[in-house]
């Protein structure tokens, strides 16, 4: 092989950095990401529900958030009628972050963990208490 | 191992009935919870067949009845102040009566006319140019009427400014947040690359409120249902001489003006 050495040592440079944050981590657990539900707002509820059950939320909030602003963007509904009968506002800012004041910890500790950028606050407003 | 033409066909048919109820089974067992839930409008909201404003304005005298009605808007929408004309942002606004009706001016109208602010804004057309070029269908037209914005959706290609005769369209060449004086917490603000413009206060009417501008107007401004005779703003339009923007270019605009005269007429 014309050059041969110089193309073996780069590869192997090559995939030592590629690497990198493979074997850097390797062993090492990640801190599990730890949404916090316990703000003020919250723990005044009488009864501490959210919109539906909270596996549900865990799973489909992002589905049911999309389909709540399509809902109320486009055909005008206001209220959202829970699974068990009850009456909701739709709206991020009025109704969600009303008791989740904590985006810091509510929102992001998950969605980075496992890097998902929603667009959500490029446009709505956060609660205050997280400015920084 | 061929199959002849008949065997051929029952393996089809059958597949294609596993296909199909496959499927349907499928999607029978993934349907989320969400599909048990409903959606209505506010009961307490205000609605119409066709919402319209009348814009009276004989009764706009200082510059601080134009100015509360403007940033009650602004202030309500989270509007921007950028300071520079060029990357302004605003859903209602003061102009001209030669800018605001133009070819409707002549050389010796009254000056009470000629140098009149004239509050215009988003005219909320029964055509909308703007919603018929869009090309995400970010900006439609509500069975009420309304010309609504889904910010959503919107991509910032600016073809409905370049459709609207009336300039009521404002791009944001620039993130709003830091230029917003004071946020309001209830309604979102917007991002860089959206268009945006007045929407009647849809938010308001679903709370069942009548629009910002119209409540801080002391009855200058009239909102009401064009469908409804017995509405104000219909009232208003029965006693008064009212005339449109640029109406002869079709697209039916819902905002009406009664031009008054001088103080002495």
């Amino acid at each position: 092989m014309y050059n041969g050495i110089k193309i073996i040592i780069g590869l192997l440079i090559f995939a030592a950095l590629v690497t990198f944050p493979f074997y850097s981590k390797m062993g090492k657990a990640t801190a599990k990401p730890d949404p916090k539900v316990d703000t003020p707002e919250i723990q005044k509820l009488a009864e501490k529900k959210c919109v539906e059950p909270k596996e549900f939320m865990k799973t489909e909030h992002m589905k049911m958030l999309n389909d709540w602003r399509d809902t109320v963007v486009r055909e005008g509904n206001l209220i959202y009628v829970s699974s068990d009968g009850k009456k909701y506002t739709i709206s991020l800012q009025n109704t969600c972050m009303n008791c989740h004041s904590n985006k810091k910890k509510f929102c992001d500790e998950c969605h980075n963990y496992s890097a998902v950028i929603p667009y959500c606050w490029d446009c709505h407003i956060e609660p205050k208490e997280n400015k920084t | 191992m061929s199959i002849n033409r008949r065997q051929f066909l029952k393996i089809a048919g059958i597949s294609t009935i596993v296909g199909l109820g496959g499927t349907t089974a499928v999607d029978l067992l993934q349907r989320n919870w969400l599909e048990a839930a409903q959606y209505s409008p506010n009961p307490k909201a205000l609605t119409a067949k066709r919402w319209a404003m009348v814009v009276d304005v004989s009764k706009l005298k200082t510059e601080d009845d134009y100015k509360k009605i403007m940033d009650a808007c602004h202030r309500e929408h989270n509007v921007p102040d950028l300071g520079n004309p060029k990357d302004e942002i605003k859903w209602i606004w003061k102009e001209t009566y030669e800018h605001a009706f133009p070819g409707q001016e002549h050389e010796y109208l009254a000056e009470g006319i000629k140098h009149k602010p004239f509050l215009v804004l988003c005219n909320h057309c029964d055509n909308p140019s703007c919603v018929r070029v869009c090309p995400t269908k970010a900006t439609f037209k509500r069975k009420d009427g309304i010309v609504m914005m889904d910010m959503h959706r919107c991509i910032g290609c600016r073809f409905c400014m370049a459709a609207c005769p009336f300039g009521a369209r404002s791009f944001n060449w620039k993130d709003p947040r830091p230029f917003i004086k004071e946020e309001n917490k209830e309604f979102p603000a917007r991002m860089r690359g959206v268009v945006e413009k007045c929407t009647f206060c849809y938010e308001r009417l679903a709370k069942g409120l009548k629009p910002a501008c119209v409540e801080a107007s002391n009855g200058a401004l009239v909102f009401g249902d064009l469908k409804d005779p017995e509405s104000e703003a219909r009232k208003i339009l029965r006693l008064n001489y009212t005339i449109r923007r640029k109406s002869e270019l079709g697209t039916q605009p819902s905002v009406y003006y009664i031009i008054g005269g001088n103080d002495h007429a």
